[in-house]
């Protein structure tokens, strides 16, 4: 039988591993656009409930019709995923954890047929985030108990790791290392070939990857390998990718053995509003669950259908829902009342929380002591600069989003005539506050800071050095190739908020000197 | 056909099933090779011709199997060898070597290779060679040594042939080329390739040597072959233990495809791509619907299959867009038909998007800008939106110049499909004058 190679797997009792499942899921596969804050994920259970076992009670009458699996629904879902060669118990296992996924589980196990029948030597199987593609396959994987390797290609940073990884669930260390120093593609088939000539294949073996769309930037040659991996090796193995990004955009420019897809399409509200549901705290009521979620969407489902993300918003906030019903100031049925109370924190929670702006932690925090007045991460733009840096940095910034044919009006005393109406003409598609920072040589840097500066400032290394530190903080860009020295160009890469402030500190009126705000 | 079995005793239901599965998937999955190729007649023949001067006569050739993908040239070469391998004479000869460009990505492994399917290991040991060709030379001598008659044969079959010619110097090339023209040891290469210009992708010295043979395999397949072959792709071979099972089974197939509404999408399948793996996979997913409660492929199998295969899959992505990414999207059409197709970045769009929300009067869906910023990063995650230039570090996130991935067509279906649609959004998008 395979070895299991994710870590992250708790010991599951039946009745708390989906939600287990999910929230290991989302340790373990984030990598959203904050991901450095991706550790807000660790508090992901903690309110209500320390211990996730206790957020299912087994028998409650009450919500007989809240429950998403109801008896005669379960039977209709067990018979779906009904399939000769195995075990009818472990199906209806595998079943009651795949809620709202039926119909792709059981067009996933029909494609897979049984263990010893040869599968489609590749699937592809896309979806949006978090629509459950790793949670089916993973959960058919453990629970059939099928020899089986899940791969991220994110931890594989060399195909070393990956083919060290695939030999040894497969054929046991030894396998392993019988793999060169820096092994190729060539050594891996060989060693793979002759394992298995020795214990051939009594079951399919399944190879899954996810995140795929990381294949693109290794070797070109692995994803056209690994697609007909069957074929190459003569094993009965198959390759099962997993990825957000559509094929087309995976196809080498040769072609290669195309897979099969698979589509996971995303959860519609209700089915969100039933997964969501099924993690209620224990003592309270499973309406009064549902009506808290049913206000969350509310807020959040015009701008996040991610289950993961929701379900995180949806243990933060629910200490808050109930504080009103604890206090004993509203009743549990009136949600009118209730959704006076959440609604301003959840659109708070909407511009803090979901943005990562403050941390889960800071965020629970807030919320016992009251305080609403926490500094997110990015109310801390403010820098402490020298005095020069300060101008140069504006020098940058006028020189950045002014044209320079405007340089002279601003900053020279007697610029002549210049027409007003020809000077004063701008459509909206020239504002540089749109269209973003333009390059400027560092000719122009200087003569814009000599003017905006008051004192008399000698030209010194430190005026130059300054200015290449500034680079190094990002707060400038260099356009041009690293190593020009003579009149490199320069971008001002910081914002309007950032530099007003910056500017007031020195007692300068910045957006007098701003084209576009004239 | 199947009437010596009839008398066989008859199976149960579910394990008549199985046997069908077990067959069937063999057949698409596997790549089980067929008793005869199909319309590849001439090439078999002139293969095996030629296969068999060089392995009987001692002539060294070299040959150029060029076809798209799926048109079966592995399945033309390999039942040509099986066909081969009957003849005792060549059979006790042949020496096999298989290379493929996807795994011998240089020279130097691909050398080993050799040495290792040659069973030559051991002869060559330690030893250091000076040359590329030095080796080589050693190895195939070494084959002329190791048996009584001092020529033994070697078939090499170079699969990916296109990606050998991307080798440094093209090394191997030329000296397998080398021996093949300098009449040492009987040597046949014979190379796969989908690449039609594979020839001008070869040096100048190597072009020569090679001797110019091509078997072409592009498919003259019209459509009622090709209906033909989807029959007899899905049917039963006689060894078939239930005999009555294979002829009810083989009767639905011919059933089925006379079925005007499974010809009607076997036609559009047909007009797609004529090749045989694009018919596997769509027989593979009709194939998966086959179970005992329901034991016969019907017309509805083959459309929903049909459909699947040719489901677009940018417009089910578009389909689980939250409704703000949406507006992004459609705020960044109308950017691209007011600009013409410049690259924009995300003030801009959020320009354009804050126009619409001032006409509309209402703050639904009035977001800060960072909500904004986040779901125009997970556009550009989904590679919805890509950046015009690949100097991504250097600037802003918010003026990062991007395009858009998407054609208009494609955006005015997704919202056709969106579920729940606001009405005003859907007149946004139509209304050219944002």
């Amino acid at each position: 039988m395979a070895i299991r190679i994710i870590a992250a797997e708790a010991s599951d009792e039946q009745d708390t591993s989906q939600t287990k499942v999910f929230s290991m899921k989302g340790n373990a596969a984030w990598s959203g656009p904050a991901n450095l804050l991706s550790s807000s994920f660790v508090f992901f259970l903690l309110p209500g409930s320390a211990a996730p076992g206790s957020h299912r009670v087994k028998s409650n009458p009450a919500s007989s019709e809240q429950e998403p699996v109801t008896g005669s629904e379960q039977s209709w879902m067990a018979g779906l995923l009904e399939h000769p060669g195995y075990d009818e118990e472990r199906l209806r296992r595998v079943s009651e954890q795949l809620p709202c996924r039926e119909l792709q589980a059981g067009l996933l196990l029909s494609l897979m047929g049984q263990p010893q029948q040869y599968c489609y030597p590749s699937l592809f199987i896309y979806g949006h985030r978090a629509s459950g593609k790793s949670h089916v396959v993973n959960v058919f994987m453990k629970d059939l108990e099928l020899p089986h390797v899940t791969v991220s290609c994110v931890e594989c940073v060399s195909v070393a790791l990956l083919f060290e990884k695939v030999l040894q669930s497969f054929f046991g260390g030894d396998a392993a290392s019988l793999l060169p120093r820096s092994p190729s593609l060539s050594d891996f088939v060989r060693i793979y070939r002759q394992q298995s000539s020795q214990s051939p294949a009594k079951q399919t073996r399944y190879i899954v990857m996810e995140k795929a769309e990381l294949l693109r930037d290794a070797d070109v040659n692995l994803l056209p390998a690994l697609l007909r991996l069957q074929e190459l090796v003569k094993d009965n193995v198959s390759v099962i990718l997993l990825s957000e990004i559509v094929w087309d955009k995976f196809r080498p420019n040769t072609g290669c053995f195309e897979p099969l897809l698979l589509h996971f399409p995303d959860y519609s509200k209700g089915e969100l509003q039933q997964i969501l549901s099924t993690d209620r705290h224990p003592s309270y009521s499973a309406e009064f669950y549902s009506s808290y979620i049913n206000m969350l969407l509310g807020v959040f489902y015009p701008i996040c259908r991610d289950l993961r993300e929701l379900r995180h918003l949806a243990a933060l906030n629910f200490s808050k829902f109930c504080e009103p019903v604890a206090a004993g100031k509203v009743k549990e049925t009136d949600t009118h009342k209730l959704w006076k109370y959440i609604e301003p924190h959840l659109k708070k929670a909407m511009q803090t929380v979901y943005l990562r702006e403050v941390s889960s932690l800071q965020w629970e925090q807030m919320e016992e002591h009251e305080t609403g007045a926490l500094r997110g991460l990015s109310a801390h733009t403010h820098v402490e600069l020298p005095y020069y840096s300060k101008f140069l940095l504006i020098a940058a910034y006028l020189a950045s989003y002014n044209p320079a044919r405007t340089d002279k009006r601003f900053f020279l005393k007697h610029h002549g005539k210049i027409r007003k109406t020809n000077f004063l003409k701008k459509n909206e598609k020239t504002s540089n506050h749109l269209l973003g920072p333009k390059p400027f040589p560092l000719d122009r840097l200087l003569a814009v800071f000599y003017s905006v500066v008051d004192s008399r400032v000698a030209p010194t290394a430190s005026i130059f050095s300054q200015i290449s530190s500034l680079v190094t903080l990002q707060l400038l860009t260099l356009v041009s190739h690293d190593d020009q020295l003579d009149t490199p160009k320069y971008k001002c890469a910081v914002s309007l908020d950032f530099i007003s402030a910056i500017s007031r500190t020195v007692n300068f009126d910045i957006v007098k000197y701003l084209y576009d705000f004239l | 056909m199947s009437k010596r079995k009839a008398k066989d005793a008859h199976l149960p239901i579910g394990e008549c099933i199985n046997q069908v599965h077990r067959i069937l998937r063999k057949r698409f999955c596997h790549q089980q090779l067929p008793d005869k190729p199909e319309g590849l007649e001439a090439q078999h023949k002139h293969l095996m011709d030629l296969l068999k001067r060089a392995m009987v006569h001692g002539e060294s050739n070299s040959v150029l199997i060029v076809g798209p993908r799926g048109a079966g040239k592995s399945m033309l070469l390999r039942s040509v060898l099986r066909d081969l391998s009957e003849e005792t004479e060549v059979q006790k000869n042949l020496l096999q070597v298989h290379l493929n460009g996807l795994l011998q990505t240089d020279d130097r492994i691909a050398l080993k290779e050799i040495t290792r399917q040659l069973h030559l290991e051991n002869v060559v040991g330690d030893r250091v060679f000076g040359s590329f060709a030095e080796n080589l030379a050693f190895l195939l001598d070494a084959l002329k040594k190791g048996d009584r008659s001092s020529s033994r044969p070697v078939l090499f079959v170079l699969d990916e042939f296109d990606l050998f010619t991307h080798h440094k110097n093209q090394t191997l090339l030329y000296n397998l080329f080398d021996v093949s023209q300098s009449a040492q040891v009987p040597l046949a290469v014979v190379g796969l390739t989908c690449r039609l210009d594979v020839l001008e992708l070869l040096e100048k010295r190597v072009k020569s040597r090679f001797s110019h043979r091509q078997i072409h395999l592009l498919t003259t397949l019209t459509f009622s072959q090709y209906l033909d072959r989807v029959r007899a792709q899905l049917s039963l071979p006689n060894g078939f233990p239930d005999g009555k099972f294979v002829e009810e089974w083989n009767a639905t197939v011919t059933t089925l495809c006379e079925d005007t509404s499974v010809e009607e999408v076997l036609q559009r399948h047909y007009n797609s791509s004529k090749d045989f793996r694009s018919l596997h996979m769509l027989l593979m997913l009709c194939l998966s619907r086959v179970s005992v409660a329901k034991p016969a492929i019907t017309p509805a199998d083959l459309q929903d299959a049909s459909r699947l295969c040719l489901a677009d899959a940018k417009a089910n992505m578009l389909h689980g867009l939250s409704i703000l990414e949406l507006c992004l999207i459609i705020a960044m059409k109308h950017l691209n038909d007011i600009y013409e197709g410049e690259p924009f970045n995300l003030q801009m769009v959020h320009n354009e998007f804050k126009k619409f929300l001032q006409r509309k009067s209402s703050s639904l869906y009035n977001f800060e800008q960072p909500v904004i910023m986040k779901a125009f990063e997970r556009l550009q995650q989904l590679e919805l939106i890509r950046p015009a230039d690949s100097s991504s570090a250097k600037t802003q996130r918010e003026y990062q110049l991007m395009r858009l991935m998407l054609d208009h067509g494609q955006i005015m279906e997704a919202l056709q499909k969106y579920p729940q649609c606001p009405t005003d959004i859907k007149q946004w998008a139509t209304s050219a004058f944002a």
